[in-house]
């Protein structure tokens, strides 16, 4: 096991920030952690990369404990922390190459593994960090979490605040260093990159409700999901929807609404109002769930509870 | 050591590359010493001084003409009336009045004694007492040469000289206390401001959660300071000596020995002070005000210690400039050795070890 957290309990005074949280990431895994602002993801991070300690429980890299064998464990791993902490006065190559010594190693020596990313942001490699736009600051940052080749990498929401485009090259350069053997723990708030890790944990409010492979369908167990579409746009009717007798739950889904009703009659009556509507470019389909159809059903529970 | 010495060059680059540092750490000295230097002074010089001369003899005006030639004061009229003196203060156009008594000379030569009055406008005290004791030295002087060949049934000849610094030059005193303060200055809040800099963007997280050492990581932050802080000591050294003729009569290798030890001080106390803050803005705050002030007001760099209240003594002990002064006014202008100076020595040498384990211990290898 690259990771095991063992019943790890954290909290800032009256605050508490993680609720047992309990799980292991496999060697050479691709492991994500989502969940909302807040939910504590940061704050495991931080357990993760030695920086802060639990209240209760225990937390092993590579056999480390973060707490006894720190000096051990912070030359294994890769940390990127949530915000941009490069120097923002330092040239791109001067980052490298301070990153670099920090870790007793040059930038020639792991220089293979960090080509993909680095020779994206190259050109710019006399520009002040500080001048970079966001997506290449996070390419820079994950150049200089690689430089030492760490045994695990973790990642604190790298793609937060990068645009769409620059997004996905990211995901795609996270499944070229897994190839490489390199364990990664990468957390994010935007459900739809949960497609993208091995397995996937959510978190909410501290608590560790669910880790899933998002590979393999879920069983339908989740009553009844539908997808709207309109070419009208179909921010309109989410409200409308929301108020309808047998709706569970309605929540935008890019450029449709997903709908869950609690049976199957629900549905024909649902189905016969919106005809009424008299929209004719309505589409009604009922899915399969998607690993974010099933988070969002899961964060609605616990919100209730 | 390769760690190491790739943390000092980083350091050195954000240094170079912070226009606003720079200016601090080299332009700020020199700027100091030159203010200080030129404008500061407890010298006097061009006083103006009006005369009432009631008797208008040889005497007196002999004597006018001795206070006028001593080069510190320059004439401000004649008046004739005793109301004239408050308008000659009000005006401002002179500081001091001299007032020769009627029959001056008649009196000195048959009575043996003539009354001369001198008048200052107090409303500025310093300048005021400074006046009337050059004057009265210039008047002193003068009488004593005339009555050189009169015998005298018995007279007491009082002449009084300033050691190591005979021309009561304020740039004496200045330069010890401007190095005390100005390596606190530069070594303290400069550390403490570049420590927090790193907690304040972040980058503190990074260096933590690698596995460079608490000791790396503040030798890596203050190696840089105490080279461009000795360059500093030095350059005041030079400054002082060149542009106004002051001496170093001791030992130079001791005078940089101990600007060592006290900026290695100096600098455990900005590493000590960066313990406690979060942001720049807090360390430049607590540097200013905790080191500055005292450094300028209790160190005894402008203010005598033995005219302050004895709390106010007791709090000037635990002020490292206070020593520093001393040990570099005894080396520079008394030229003493290492014999005398080695209390002082040893208390500073001492508050560098009290604040390097101070720091040490408060530094977190963790964020909580």
């Amino acid at each position: 096991m690259s990771l095991i957290i063992d019943q790890v309990d954290l909290s800032f005074g009256a605050l508490q920030a993680l609720k047992q949280v309990d799980f292991e990431v496999k060697d050479g895994e691709l492991f994500g952690l989502i969940g909302p602002d807040g939910a504590g993801k940061s704050s495991l991070f931080r357990i993760m990369a030695s920086l802060l300690i639990p209240d209760k429980g225990r937390c092993l890299m590579h056999g480390h404990d973060v707490v006894k064998d720190y000096r051990e464990l912070r030359k294994i791993i890769g940390y990127m922390p949530g915000r941009f902490s490069l120097y923002m006065d330092l040239s791109v190559e001067e980052n490298l190459a301070f990153y670099a010594r920090v870790f007793g190693t040059n930038v020639k020596e792991n220089y293979e593994l960090i080509r993909d990313v680095y020779e994206q942001i190259a050109p710019f490699k006399k520009r002040l960090a500080g001048k970079l736009s966001g997506g290449m600051k996070q390419k820079l940052a994950l150049s200089c979490a690689l430089i030492h080749r760490p045994e695990v990498l973790i990642l604190d929401e790298p793609t937060t605040g990068v645009d769409a485009v620059s997004r996905r090259e990211f995901w795609d350069m996270l499944k070229k260093i897994q190839n490489e053997g390199i364990t990664i723990v990468v957390s994010t708030p935007y459900m739809d990159e949960a497609e993208m890790c091995d397995r996937v944990g959510l978190i909410q409010k501290g608590k560790l409700l669910e880790i899933t492979d998002p590979s393999k369908p879920y069983e339908n167990d989740q009553a009844q999901l539908f997808s709207l579409k309109s070419e009208k746009g179909i921010y309109a009717y989410l409200d409308r929807i929301r108020n309808m007798e047998g709706c569970k739950q309605a929540w935008l889904f890019g450029d449709q609404l997903h709908v869950t009703l609690h049976s199957e009659e629900d549905a024909t009556r649902v189905k016969a109002a919106l005809d009424g509507w008299g929209d004719s470019s309505l589409e009604w389909l009922k899915i399969t769930p998607s690993v974010e159809d099933r988070f969002m059903g899961l964060i609605s529970n616990s919100e209730a509870l | 050591m390769k760690r190491f010495f790739g943390f000092v060059k980083k350091e050195f680059q954000h240094i170079f590359r912070d226009k606003r540092t720079l200016l601090i750490l080299f332009g700020l000295p020199i700027v100091m010493i030159i203010l200080f230097g030129f404008v500061v002074s407890t010298e006097i010089r061009d006083v103006k001084v009006g005369i009432w001369d009631r008797s208008m003899d040889q005497a007196s005006i002999r004597a006018t003409q001795k206070i006028f030639s001593s080069g510190y004061f320059v004439p401000a009229g004649y008046i004739d009336h005793e109301e004239e003196i408050g308008e000659l203060f009000r005006s401002g156009k002179a500081r001091v009045v001299v007032v020769f008594e009627e029959g001056f000379e008649r009196n000195l030569l048959r009575e043996d004694r003539a009354a001369i009055n001198l008048i200052a406008d107090a409303s500025d005290a310093n300048t005021a007492q400074l006046s009337l004791t050059y004057l009265q030295g210039v008047l002193m002087t003068y009488f004593q040469s005339v009555n050189q060949d009169v015998e005298m049934p018995w007279s007491v000849n009082m002449k009084s000289r300033m050691f190591y610094n005979e021309e009561m030059k304020g740039v004496y005193m200045f330069i010890p206390g401007l190095m005390a303060l100005i390596l606190v200055l530069i070594s303290a809040l400069m550390t403490s401001v570049t420590i927090a800099r790193e907690k304040e963007f972040g980058t503190m997280e990074l260096l933590l959660a690698s596995p460079l050492k608490p000791r790396e990581i503040i030798l890596g932050k203050v190696t840089p300071y105490v080279l461009l802080s000795f360059v500093n000591a030095m350059t005041i050294v030079l400054l002082g000596f060149l542009v106004f003729d002051v001496p170093v009569r001791g030992s130079l290798w001791l005078l940089m020995l101990i600007c060592m030890l006290y900026i290695t001080l100096a600098l455990s106390l900005g590493v000590l002070i960066s313990t406690n803050v979060k942001t720049q803005q807090m360390a430049m705050f607590i540097s200013l005000l905790g080191l500055m002030l005292p450094s300028i007001l209790l160190s005894g760099f402008i203010f005598p210690i033995e005219n302050m209240p004895k709390v106010l003594q007791w709090f000037s002990a635990i002020m490292p400039p206070r020593w520093f002064i001393v040990i570099v006014k005894n080396i520079m202008l008394k030229g003493t050795g290492f014999a005398f100076i080695w209390k002082e020595t040893l208390i500073l040498l001492g508050m560098t070890i009290f604040f390097i384990l101070a720091a040490v211990k408060r530094f977190k290898i963790r964020l909580n």
